[in-house]
């Protein structure tokens, strides 16, 4: 309501503020700027002081309220422990706005309740009132700005300038918390786990105990067992996407006519679009059981149902539009001037690709495979699904394993404790997977750009 | 001065009207000249070329004789190129190309069923418009050819093909020191030169050229003209030029093309000082005057 009051104020901000200077430009004033850079100065100045006010008093409300209200509240309730006190402050909100409520009814706390439900409301009309006032003070700032002295266009470019830098930063300052979030919840862990048998532990087991006196109470947090997973079904992965993806971008990109291109290529970017889930239950439930029967058919014994094989294969055929599309555009950016050269001095067109296209387009070729690597490592549906759950350390690609990924969804999901090396290991497994995901962008991008330089 | 004397018809005109260019080409008469010397290297008889449903070559006839040097001059989009590339079969990468008529190489047919490209290719080399030397290092570069087709029984072969290849295309004092760099780090001129080094690696029998100073310098011109009048004592050579100067110096015979057609062909200072046909004398005085 208050958003729509004030974006209201503004659009009268802009028309007053546009046409004030229309009038004084036709009046023969040597105005700086158009009439509609006014137009926006004014509504710049509407609208910008008074959002942030709502912000600030939006965002400061909760920690008033509820300092307001635990003083209404005897000494002994507000003596308790953080923890209770919040059980409580909750318990009181929950009776202000009508919701369900632990305890029987309790006049003290219908007390609290009722003045924390004033105090709301004051603070809500106080606010709505203070920020209209804001609004309609900056419009009449803005609008006695309108003049031959304010250089209206310039203001507002620097004003667009310092939205585009607020969202950017938004958007770094995120990733930036995700990492340091992470990072320390990871020294947490390595606080309580030494870094060295993380690193180098062959062991995993992520159970401990609640209590000192349950079986099994000593967790082991080896990841080695699970990085090796993770490693064996991404190369698996990539010994499928590879070759497939190389061989049918080579195919769109020099034999395939350009009608064959037009529904082919799509077709094989559609692959990218299939949600992993869906390949996640594919690899379980048609995949995996097939290469059992398969292996088992040959006279292998113990294949296990959920194989590192399955999730691996499934995994590849999902990576594969990466590889053939990153590398499709790289192929076809070598320029025909190589070709015919090389055709030109007698070679065939397989020769031609294998040593003129394909040496020229290597670089980018690898940083398609680079890219497909580490969607492979990072990929989580499908090996959640098709790789099973036992940290197996094992080369042998008709054995469950089990990934990073897959570990970290295990970890998380139910109820946890948030202070345990059990759930903190995942944070430790999340960072691991970060660097080494990030690196191999870093190469990656590193290694397309000195691929880019080559044809300038 | 060139206002004056314009009176070849606008090639948008003719691209509009299938009619007209037909019509065109049929009021251009017969090829003005000799096309035909005696020993042909290479021989083009009736030969035409089209693109889809466009025809871009209307019955030529044109030979090359081995130790000359033929220049195809002509406005753009004349056919010279197309032509040229008919001469090693280059258009058969293009799927809508279509030849007919009859093209031969030491009196074979080059296009019957028996001829592999690729071995014509390595008969009759081709040196490009723009220099596209391989991003490999100029030793490679040069061995590409000879590597392809087993011209070489050991390294030292090799190295000795590489070497004698640069050398004819005189470059080789310019890069002996650094043969292991890339090929794409010399200057366009050097490039240019490393390219024809190339095509001669493989032993070709015929050079085409196709407009290969087009993107040069005049110093880097003159170094490859140069060179192409050393290249006339061991090759036929065919070269596509713009430059009207440049087919004046290189060029023992020159060929006049027009809409597809060969209107003059004749020995070089003939053309260029006593053209016969009207529209060859337009073409090269209306540049010049």
């Amino acid at each position: 309501m208050l958003l729509l009051i004030i974006f209201v104020l503004t659009s009268i901000a802009y028309v007053v503020g546009r046409s004030r200077a229309a009038t004084l430009r036709k009046n023969g004033e040597q105005l700086h700027s158009l009439p509609r850079y006014y137009g926006y100065l004014t509504a710049i100045y509407t609208a910008v002081p008074a959002l942030l006010l709502l912000a600030i008093w939006s965002a400061s409300e909760p920690t008033f309220l509820k300092q307001s209200t635990v003083k209404t509240l005897p000494a002994e309730v507000q003596s308790l422990p953080q923890g209770q006190l919040d059980l409580v402050l909750n318990d009181i909100k929950n009776i202000a706005t009508g919701g369900i409520t632990q305890t029987a009814d309790d006049p003290l706390r219908e007390a609290s309740a009722k003045h924390y439900n004033d105090r709301k409301n004051t603070s809500q009309l106080l606010k709505s009132i203070v920020v209209l006032v804001a609004s309609i003070l900056g419009a009449l700032y803005g609008l006695r700005k309108i003049g031959i002295h304010t250089r209206a266009r310039v203001f507002v470019e620097r004003a667009m300038m310092t939205v585009l830098i607020a969202c950017s930063c938004i958007a770094i300052f995120t990733t930036v918390g995700i990492v340091l979030s992470v990072l320390f919840e990871s020294l947490r862990f390595f606080n309580k786990v030494p870094f060295t048998e993380f690193a180098f532990g062959l062991h995993w087991s992520p159970q401990t105990s609640i209590r000192a006196d349950q079986v099994g109470s000593s967790g082991s947090f080896g990841a080695v067992p699970i990085f090796a997973g993770t490693l064996l079904i991404s190369a698996i992965a990539m010994l499928v996407a590879v070759p497939f993806g190389l061989m049918s971008a080579i195919y769109l990109a020099e034999y395939a006519s350009s009608n064959v291109r037009a529904w082919a290529k799509p077709l094989l970017e559609i692959l990218a679009g299939i949600p992993t889930v869906v390949y996640g239950f594919f690899a379980a439930l048609t995949v995996a059981p097939l290469v059992r029967d398969i292996f088992e058919g040959v006279g292998f014994e113990d294949v296990a149902s959920e194989s590192a094989l399955a999730a691996g294969l499934v995994m590849g055929i999902m990576i594969i539009p990466f590889v053939s599309s990153l590398s499709d555009d790289v192929i076809t950016a070598v320029p025909q001037a190589m070709r015919d050269g090389s055709l030109g001095l007698g070679a065939t067109k397989s020769e031609t690709i294998k040593r003129v296209v394909i040496p020229a387009a290597l670089p980018g070729i690898v940083g398609a495979i680079l890219l497909a690597v580490s969607r492979a490592i990072g990929e989580t549906m499908i090996v959640v699904m098709a790789a099973g759950l036992a940290a197996n350390l094992t080369i042998n690609p008709l054995e469950a394993v089990t990934t990073v990924t897959v570990q970290i969804v295990t970890l998380l999901t139910g109820d946890q404790a948030f202070d345990s090396p059990k759930t903190l290991v995942a944070f430790a497994l999340g960072l691991m997977l970060f660097i080494t995901t990030l690196i191999l962008n870093v190469i990656a991008l590193v290694v397309v750009r000195k691929y880019r330089e080559q044809y300038e | 001065m060139n206002e004056e004397v314009n009176p070849l018809p606008s090639l948008e005109q003719d691209q509009t009207s299938e009619q007209t260019i037909e019509e065109i080409v049929a009021s251009l008469g017969d090829t003005v000249g000799q096309p035909r010397v005696e020993d042909p290297k290479m021989s083009v008889s009736n030969v035409d070329v089209f693109y889809g449903d466009k025809q871009a070559i209307f019955g030529v006839d044109l030979d090359i004789a081995n130790n000359e040097v033929v220049s195809m001059i002509g406005p753009s989009g004349c056919g010279k190129s197309t032509l040229l590339r008919c001469l090693n079969r280059m258009n058969d990468t293009i799927p809508i190309c279509r030849v007919s008529g009859e093209l031969t190489l030491d009196g074979e047919d080059i296009y019957s069923k028996d001829t592999d490209p690729v071995l014509l290719r390595a008969r009759v080399g081709m040196v490009f418009q723009k220099p596209n030397p391989f991003p490999k290092s100029i030793y490679e570069n040069v061995a590409y050819g000879p590597r392809l087709h087993g011209l070489n029984r050991n390294k030292a072969d090799l190295d000795d093909i590489v070497v004698n290849s640069l050398k004819k295309a005189g470059i080789y004092n310019e890069v002996k020191n650094r043969l292991d760099e890339s090929g794409t780090s010399l200057s366009g001129g050097q490039q240019q030169r490393l390219c024809i080094a190339r095509t001669i690696a493989c032993s070709p029998e015929v050079i085409l050229m196709d407009e290969p100073c087009s993107a040069l310098d005049p110093i880097a011109t003159a170094k490859i003209e140069e060179l192409i009048d050393e290249l006339r004592e061991n090759y036929a050579i065919a070269i596509v030029t713009h430059s009207m100067q440049q087919a004046a110096r290189v060029s023992q015979r020159t060929a006049y093309f027009h809409l597809g057609k060969l209107v003059e062909v004749g020995d070089t200072d003939t053309i260029f000082t006593n053209p016969r046909h009207e529209l060859t004398e337009n073409y090269i005085t209306g540049r010049f005057g």
